[in-house]
């Protein structure tokens, strides 16, 4: 049976995406598993445009690879972490772990397979015209019957922000800095004291 | 053309990958928020998967808040971690018993 192109791209990015996948949870180096990670974020922006969901797929690479794993890098290059402590117990939670994990793979393929799944249950829907804009459509929905789950959206992301900064703004009362609005607030009273002196040579004779 | 339960059993495979390295990494804080991460994508794979299948937008609509939340989360547990790190100067998870839950 040949492989049509669409099925062998579907192939090759999938196993690109599920070693990536195994990647991030097994290397040495946190470092490492953020790069795989951001492999596995590319790959997956790359399924995604098989599936026609294009503004996603780029919002992914764009938001996620540019934005937040750049985070990830800063964050695990900024600390300076014991890996040997980190990994203790690595060996003794890997069967238990890759015991669950198959168990759930089972699972979930045989309730997803193609018994209940597969193209002669769900039909492939054609593929859209030439003039089709994935990103119109899109914001037609957006924009129109979820306009208010959007401005929430915004709201999570303000919050997310004052969250970040708040907890991470350290107060350091050992270093002498500025404060504006005292230095505005300052009158001729509080700095200079008119003193009376008595008349110079007074004193003498 | 790939039927729809190509796309399921990737993203159920992808899921499965993350809650093993949930397991895997216990102590590690960092590769905790990354398998989360990639728990989420496995989801969103399987949003996308259905809404092309089913030909409706609301799937990706409903894939654009997970994103938005996921980024946010992100943000929050990173600035955590960053915090946690300057009070005890270690990230493993057997050190976080300061409140003795």
């Amino acid at each position: 049976m040949a492989l049509s192109f669409e099925e062998f791209l579907f192939y090759a990015f999938g196993a690109v995406l599920l070693a990536a996948a195994l990647g991030v949870i097994t290397a040495r180096n946190p470092v490492h598993s953020v790069l795989f990670l951001v492999l596995a974020f590319f790959t997956s922006a790359a399924l995604w445009l098989l599936m026609e969901a294009e503004f996603l797929a780029l919002t992914l690479v764009l938001v996620y690879v540019g934005a937040v794993m750049v985070l990830f890098l800063f964050v695990v290059m900024m600390l300076d972490i014991d890996l040997a402590a980190l990994r203790a117990g690595f060996a003794r939670y890997l069967p238990l772990g890759l015991a669950v994990a198959a168990i759930i793979v089972w699972e979930m393929a045989s309730v997803l397979g193609p018994a209940r799944f597969g193209p002669q249950r769900v039909q492939a829907p054609p593929a859209h015209a030439a003039g089709y804009s994935n990103t119109k459509a899109l914001g037609e929905t957006l924009y129109t019957e979820h306009l208010y789950a959007f401005e929430v959206a915004a709201l999570i992301l303000l919050v997310a922000i004052v969250a970040a900064i708040a907890l991470t703004l350290r107060r350091r009362p050992d270093v002498k800095r500025q404060d504006p609005a005292r230095q505005v607030r300052v009158r001729r009273r509080g700095r200079v004291r008119l003193v009376r002196l008595p008349p110079a040579g007074e004193g003498e004779g | 053309m790939i039927p729809l339960s190509h796309y399921l059993v990737l993203g159920a495979a992808l899921f499965c990958i993350a809650v093993a390295g949930v397991f895997l990494n216990r102590k590690n804080v960092i590769v905790l928020l990354m398998a989360i991460e990639l728990m989420l994508l496995a989801v969103n794979t399987n949003f996308v998967a259905f809404a092309r299948y089913l030909g409706d937008t609301t799937g990706q609509v409903f894939v654009f808040f997970v994103l938005t939340v996921a980024a946010a989360e992100a943000a929050i547990g990173l600035a955590i971690l960053v915090v946690l790190f300057r009070n005890r100067g270690s990230i493993n998870v057997d050190d976080m018993d300061r409140m003795k839950g």
